[in-house]
């Protein structure tokens, strides 16, 4: 109480906003064994509510997949005390707004408030979390939604198509071969029981993380999680049975021929993550994917970097092309090269100077100036994160929900300034063979009925 | 900050929290919406300014009235052009250089176009050390551009891959097509990106008008929110105008004429679901009816899982993964637009059932109910569209380059407050007209069995 009030003084006196974020974070467990993990930010009156399952389409059985993501939509059709559609109009007239995403690894449920309201997310929250009504009817139309948004997303989209084509060529056997979404044979074919045994099985407190952040107290926080989550039963988790990705013994190409305009390029290198390096006996380093965040900058982290300056400048080779890679991923991941040829190139040209870029990155250290010029986005993108509250709360829920440390956000800084040039190159050498890599291109077919030249109507005019 | 005394009391709370809530109460008040500082630099450029010492954060935004409306007939895709090469080399250095200059900072550059506005951005940690250097590159980028003609045709020919993009987007040939069809002869009909024939012919004489006419001190509005006090800011503000030339704002944008008859589009396309776009001219920064039409709206197709769009496209039928409409306000009225998109052989049942709830809504209006549940939704929530550095750049911008009120955050939820139903039905039926709507529809027939 008094620390309120304290904070209140604080507030008036300096005027606006409050400063005195304290950057730690508080960690509680509930008996049912409910992670709660809260961090202050007190420079608006608003809070974030997030609920983490560990449960997402990799951990999703052949015949099944999208069942994860299915389940995400049905999380607003009602439970017993709350019919369908009051989740989002208490939410919505508390003036919140609130959303959720689904992932490989993680199914996310969040809501933004004003700092008083926050028992009102809880409240919901826990209701839905063992007392879910899964409804056939309910669900008959839900499942027809969720084929839309795949038909949206995906089917009408050639480079989203494209992706989830390459990454179902690179994995063999990992279920990162699955896209989130489902295959739609497999949305065709679910049912509400398979839902409600999914529900069972994973929606349970203690296999959830409850993060907040925001304008709040975390001793109070820890009250109100104890009245709302407090009572849930937990369930006996078993994860589902460990299928690795089997080792890959050469270069795998795919080519995609659908109706498009923009010809791109995949390339998909088979790379550790936290995770892996972590793991008893694991042959790959601590600081690798520390290297590979940092190599990942050197190439595409900026308008500067050598991607734009060298493919898109330079050489002009790309229209746009990018690298990515995710460090904080469960299972082992991917390095992610994609790009669009520029105008009178190839993809073939593209690729070859993709090749080039990697080529010197294992035969030659970064310079100096490239390191500072990465370390340096990190410092300050660290402080710009800190502008989002919602950004923030995400951050430590992934890192929970794949089986790092929330203590991994306090580190990431620190390690990434301790990255070499040498253990830069090292990675380049160590991962990116052809042994490891999948080529995956979009090689467009003609648009049948296409505008605008066929257009009914009149409407030349338009382009 | 409007507390509405009803949901107090609603609020079933054990005893501590009712007393830490209470505690709370007392602190509203100065979580009230941040106050902007204007003024004026000698150069004419118009300053806006929020100190906030939060986080050691500093944005400045500079916004010119060279948004691609300003595009000369037959060039479009000028105004985007010029922005984007802003930073492909500047005062001599290169477009690396310049990159170069930002990045090792740890500074952030941005730029945008829309049909109103061309912007620059620049994020910084307040550290004079990192500061100073980032804003004398930011100064070189918006004063000194020099447009090369290997950067030129670069960016040109991006541009051209970016039109070509969009021809394989359903959504992005919807959009197009509804706001030609809306505009007609308007400088809004174009696309910002302009057109494959349009940039082709784009040359660096063009581009080098273009910047001369419309990057000066007289054109701009510099919003600075973040950790540095009045005098830091007048620094900033002065130095950035100084680096301009000067010149006066350009003459206003031509009104929009009402459209007069129903327009139906079809666009085939090859493509599983159909993308549909309904529309016409709506509201405009400042417009009196701005607050009427934003709550009206949020009721009809603008509020999310509540809105009846939503409700009646997707909740009832499950014919689309979205269904919203919106008023986009410009500097003249923006497009008022409903879209959804839905498997193909839906396309007309999903047409029939949005212009028939926007015709109920237009006709009857909110129910009360409808209208309190909206106004605790918009009232409730508007602390969380100004929670942030960035989202109060946002408003800061805004308000700076439509000339809004500077109290415009401030009073945000008392005008919202003020909306009646009556308001909203008498409002809706005078600016919206089903039976003069453009009907955009871009994908394969909807007879379709063709295409199973």
């Amino acid at each position: 109480m008094r620390f309120i009030v304290l904070l209140c003084l604080s507030v008036a006196l300096t005027g606006v906003r409050a400063q005195g974020n304290d950057a730690s974070v508080h960690e509680y467990r509930l008996d049912n064994g409910l992670k709660l993990l809260v961090k202050e930010d007190h420079r608006a009156p608003v809070v974030v509510s997030q609920v983490w399952y560990r449960i997402g389409s990799s951990y999703e059985e052949d015949g099944h997949t999208g069942i994860s993501h299915a389940l995400e939509h049905m999380m607003f059709k009602g439970t017993e005390k709350h019919g369908e559609g009051e989740f989002s109009r208490i939410i919505a007239e508390n003036g919140g707004s609130e959303n959720a995403f689904t992932s490989d690894d993680y199914t996310v449920y969040f809501q933004t408030l004003e700092n008083s309201r926050l028992p009102i997310s809880f409240k919901l929250e826990a209701d839905r979390m063992r007392n879910l009504s899964l409804n056939k009817a309910a669900f008959a139309k839900e499942i027809e939604v969720v084929k839309e948004e795949r038909r949206m997303r995906t089917d009408d989209n050639p480079g989203a198509y494209t992706y989830e084509t390459a990454m179902a060529t690179a994995f063999q056997t990992s279920p990162y071969r699955n896209p989130t979404i489902g295959w739609m044979a497999d949305l065709n074919h679910m049912r509400v029981q398979d839902l409600r045994r999914w529900y069972h099985k994973w929606y349970a407190p203690n296999n959830a993380t409850l993060v907040v952040a925001g304008d709040v107290q975390p001793r109070q926080v820890l009250a109100l999680a104890k009245k709302y989550f407090g009572p849930l039963k937990p369930e006996e988790i078993t994860p589902p049975p460990s299928r690795p990705e089997v080792e890959q013994t050469g270069i795998k190409r795919i080519v995609v021929r659908r109706p498009a305009e923009v010809p791109e390029l995949i390339m998909a290198w088979k790379v550790p993550v936290l995770t892996t390096a972590r793991r008893p006996g694991s042959d790959v380093a601590e600081w690798e994917p520390y290297a590979l965040d940092v190599l990942t900058g050197i190439l595409s982290g900026g308008d500067s970097a050598r991607f734009n300056a060298q493919l898109v400048r330079g050489k002009e080779i790309a229209s746009s092309v990018d690298a990515s890679y995710d460090l904080t991923s469960r299972l082992n991941s991917v390095f992610v090269v994609s790009g669009e040829p520029a105008r009178g190139k190839t993809v073939a040209d593209l690729e070859a100077a993709v090749r080039d870029q990697i080529a010197s990155l294992k035969s030659e250290p970064v310079s100096d100036e490239e390191l500072q010029r990465v370390k340096a986005q990190v410092v300050s993108g660290d402080v710009y994160q800190r502008d989002s509250v919602f950004y923030q709360a995400l951050i430590l829920g992934t890192l929970e929900s794949v089986g790092l440390s929330w203590r991994d956000a306090d580190k990431y800084v620190d390690r990434i300034k301790s990255v070499t040039a040498a253990q830069v190159q090292q990675v380049a050498v160590k991962y990116f063979t052809d042994r490891h890599l999948t080529v995956a291109q979009l090689d467009p077919l003609p648009m049948t009925g296409k505008p605008p030249r066929t257009m009914t109507g009149g409407m030349n005019h338009v382009r | 900050m409007y507390v509405d005394p009803n949901q107090l009391q609603a609020r079933a709370v054990k005893k501590e929290w009712c007393l830490a809530f209470l505690l709370l109460l007392v602190c509203l008040p100065v979580a009230a919406a941040p106050k902007i500082q204007h003024w004026q630099t000698d150069d004419g450029a118009g300053v806006y300014f929020v100190p906030l010492r939060g986080l050691p954060i500093v944005d400045v935004a500079i916004t010119f009235d060279a948004g691609s409306a300003r595009d000369p007939k037959g060039k479009a895709g000028l105004a985007l052009l010029t922005n984007s090469l802003l930073d492909e080399g500047a005062a001599g250095m290169d477009a690396n250089a310049i990159s170069f200059g930002f990045e090792k900072l740890g500074a952030q550059y941005g730029s945008d176009v829309d049909n109103d506005t061309a912007s620059v951005s620049l994020r910084s940690l307040s550290d004079p050390k990192l500061l100073q250097p980032a804003l004398a590159n930011l100064r070189r980028v918006i004063g000194s551009p020099d447009f090369t003609d290997e950067a030129l045709q670069r960016q040109r020919n991006r541009l051209l891959v970016a039109i070509q993009g969009k021809q394989q987007s359903p959504g992005a040939l919807a959009n197009d097509a509804l706001q030609a069809a809306i505009y007609g002869d308007h400088p809004y009909a174009t696309p910002t990106e302009g057109t494959d024939a349009s940039v082709k012919e784009l040359d660096r004489e063009a581009v080098q008008d273009f910047y001369q006419r419309y990057y000066t001190a007289g054109n701009a509005t510099i919003a600075i929110v973040g950790d540095v006090d009045k005098d830091q800011a007048a620094a900033i503000a002065g130095s950035l105008a100084r680096a301009l030339h000067k010149g006066l704002p350009p003459p206003p944008l031509p009104p929009v004429p009402p459209l007069t008859a129903a327009r139906d589009i079809h666009i085939p396309f090859d493509s599983t679901q159909t993308n549909i776009m309904l529309g016409q001219p709506g509201d405009y920064r400042g417009d009196p009816d701005y607050f009427t039409l934003y709550v009206g709206n949020h009721i009809l197709g603008g509020g999310g899982f509540e809105s009846r769009l939503t409700k009646e496209v997707r909740v009832k039928r499950g014919l689309s993964y979205y269904a919203y409409s919106y008023f986009i306000p410009w500097r003249r009225p923006g497009p008022f637009m409903a879209a959804a998109a839905t498997r193909s052989r839906e396309a007309n049942e999903s047409v029939a059932v949005m212009k028939q709830t926007i015709t109920d809504y237009i006709k009857n209006g909110p129910t009360k109910e409808e209208l309190k549940a909206a106004k605790d939704n918009i009232i409730g929530g508007f602390p969380l569209k100004i929670d942030s550095n960035s989202d109060i750049l946002g408003y800061v911008s805004m308000i700076g380059f439509y000339g809004l009120p500077l109290d415009y955050m401030d009073t945000f939820t008392r005008n919202v407050a003020a909306v009646t139903v009556k308001d909203i039905r008498t409002t809706f039926r005078r600016r919206l007209d089903v039976n003069h709507f453009v009907t955009v529809l871009v994908g394969q027939p909807a007879s379709g069995e063709a295409q199973k």
